[in-house]
């Protein structure tokens, strides 16, 4: 994707909109991803990540804006463009009457792949989902993690240029997710351009150069993890856990202690550069919490404070 | 920042029937280890029909103006073999494919690869076509040690199947490809319309028989148009016309139901 020295972004969207009827899924985002970046969608249930991921994908086309993948119009050249990237959706959608291998090879050969091909990479692929032992399994048989590496799998299976992940490690157990996080990695490294949905944050912290935050169609904030980070949030903070519904009259007397405080349903959140000294004033006014924590911001507090989720007014 | 070169990737667009099929090659493949089944129902079931109609009932039919003078195992065979396609045609186009975008999703799964609406429509057509070919192939051979073929005409029966099983199959289809709730239309269709259709088109008797308040629901029956083909290739007596006339009904409502099925993917799987 480098033309004349100048390196032009492998997806573009400008003013991109989605609507289904009357409503707006997509409201208006811009979006750039450069090539061998890895770049994340963040948001709540409904915010418009798997909307904009299947305009992307080239199976939706755009109500609205301007749209480049791959320095194509996802409108004119949605075949062209689907060759070349490889996309895991968020539901499963294998062959489950079919095996294993069955389903890495008819699914090479959609790609234009010749049968020699497909074979061969369908026994790298299996080695890369962990699925060799189950080779020769119907799909019906393997469990949920296994179903949603084998689609992970399926995915890479043209060499994409660009990835499309929705949410790829939901249902996978933590082993699972790290090997998955230390291969996509490596995929980066050998150049791919990933794009990812996700709802775990340190999924998103672990992966991600540069992410999105949406909410409601709309990007809400943008930027790296640690900008995320430090831009939204205190360098730590101290949660005070109580029984639930007790930690909301306490509220009142740690105000002043920190720059911001966020109630949950059994916890307060005191965002403050300092937890321990928080916390020594905490007791010192006499909060008796049933236990407490000083850590680092991490992007749930960016999300937190962002979409306002779990937040109790 | 170091700029690593990426490689190209190894997917690329392929014309439209070849890209069809690679459909037909998804579907043998599962096709290739559930053979038997599928071929029993499809290929063996129409024989205990004509078994029991064809010998059995028919002992009792005297060859007459009625059955075109012919024994009634005769006047029986080619109609049978229809009724068969027609019905694996219909089912294997409902639910099936109503699951491809609803249960199983696999074409989803497909419509995120080069793959097009028209490339999967038209791949499930040609993967029905050998279907149907090859479940009245083996009734057409099975059934000539019946005793049910006056001549080679035979052979064109199961092709007269292909036809008639289309003209019925993406019609469907389309249905399918608009149908969001369980599919409790398709048993509809099967009881209200399928089964009604083999009474009224000529299958075990001839049409000649239903009163005419009726006999429009014998002429807009593909089934009949197909019956009547099929007879004509094997008992002989249809002229040139009437001949071009069935052709031409059942590649109208072939060419119809293709085309909204097309559209019905279109928008079902691109939104
Ligand atoms: N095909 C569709 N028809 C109508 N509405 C839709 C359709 N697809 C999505 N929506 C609506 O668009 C909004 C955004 O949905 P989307 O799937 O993009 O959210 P998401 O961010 O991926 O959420 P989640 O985290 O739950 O996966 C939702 O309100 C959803 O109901
Ligand atoms: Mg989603």
């Amino acid at each position: 994707m480098t033309e004349g020295g100048v390196s032009q972004p492998l997806v573009s969207g400008k003013a991109l909109v989605k609507r289904f009827g009357d409503f707006e899924a997509v409201r208006g985002i811009d979006i750039e991803v450069n090539q061998g970046e890895a770049f994340g969608f963040l948001g709540p249930n409904g915010a418009g990540k798997s909307s904009t991921m299947r305009m992307i994908a080239c199976v939706s086309p755009r109500s609205d804006g301007d749209l480049r993948v791959l320095g194509m119009d996802p409108d004119i050249d949605g075949p062209r463009i689907r060759a070349r990237i490889g996309v895991c959706p968020q539901q499963d959608n294998l062959d489950t009457e079919l095996t294993v291998r069955e389903n890495l090879q008819v699914y090479g050969r959609f790609f234009g792949l010749s049968r020699a091909q497909v074979r061969e990479k369908a026994v790298e692929l299996m080695e890369f989902a962990q699925l060799s032992d189950r080779a020769n399994a119907e799909v019906e048989s393997l469990s949920g993690g296994m179903k949603r590496r084998l689609t992970i799998a399926r995915s890479l299976v043209n060499d994409p240029e660009l990835l499309l992940l929705d949410e790829p490690t939901t249902g996978l157990d933590p082993q699972a997710r790290h090997l998955l996080w230390d291969r996509l990695f490596r995929l980066k490294q050998r150049g791919v351009t990933l794009i990812i949905t996700t709802h775990y944050m340190d999924e998103a912290e672990q992966l991600c150069d540069r992410l999105v935050v949406m909410d409601g169609g709309r990007i809400v904030a943008e930027g790296s993890p640690s900008a995320l980070i430090s831009r939204y949030s205190s360098r730590e903070v101290l949660e005070l856990r109580f029984a639930p519904g007790e930690q909301a009259g306490h509220e009142a007397k740690v105000e002043g202690l920190a720059e911001r405080v966020e109630v949950l349903p059994d916890r307060l959140l005191l965002y403050t550069a300092n937890g321990e000294a928080a916390l020594e004033q905490v007791t010192a006014r006499g909060v008796r919490p049933v236990s407490s924590l000083v850590r680092r911001s991490t992007l749930e507090d960016v999300f937190l404070r962002l979409t306002g989720r779990t937040l109790v007014d | 920042m170091s700029t690593v070169v990426q490689q190209r990737s190894t997917g690329r667009v392929l014309g439209l029937w070849r890209t069809a099929w690679l459909v037909v090659e998804a579907h043998w493949m599962w096709y290739r280890r559930h053979w038997h089944s599928n071929l029993f129902s499809s290929g063996l079931h129409p024989l205990l029909f004509l078994a029991a109609m064809g010998l059995g009932f028919g002992s009792q039919v005297r060859p007459s103006a009625a059955t075109g003078g012919v024994d009634y195992l005769n006047f029986v065979a080619p109609s049978l073999l229809l009724l068969g396609v027609v019905f694996t045609a219909v089912s294997e186009s409902s639910y099936p494919v109503l699951s491809g975008f609803k249960w199983q999703q696999h074409y989803i799964a497909m419509i995120a690869t080069p793959m097009r609406p028209g490339c999967i429509v038209l791949g499930l057509v040609q993967w029905m076509s050998l279907r149907l070919l090859l479940a009245g192939a083996v009734y057409t051979v099975i059934a000539t040690f019946f005793g049910a073929w006056l001549n080679a005409g035979a052979i064109f029966v199961m092709f007269v199947g292909v036809l008639t099983g289309l003209a019925c199959a993406t019609p469907v289809m389309a249905l399918a490809s608009v149908t969001y709730d369980e599919g409790n239309r398709f048993t509809l269709i099967m009881r209200l319309v399928v089964i009604p259709m083999t009474l009224f088109a000529g299958t075990f008797f001839p049409v000649d028989s239903i009163p005419l308040g009726v006999r429009w629901l014998t002429w807009i029956s593909p089934l009949w148009h197909g019956t009547e083909l099929a007879r004509g290739v094997t008992l002989g007596g249809l002229d040139v016309l009437p001949f071009l006339g069935h052709l031409a009904y059942l590649l109208a409502l072939l060419l119809t139901g293709g085309a909204l099925a097309t559209r019905g993917f279109a928008r079902r799987l691109v939104n």
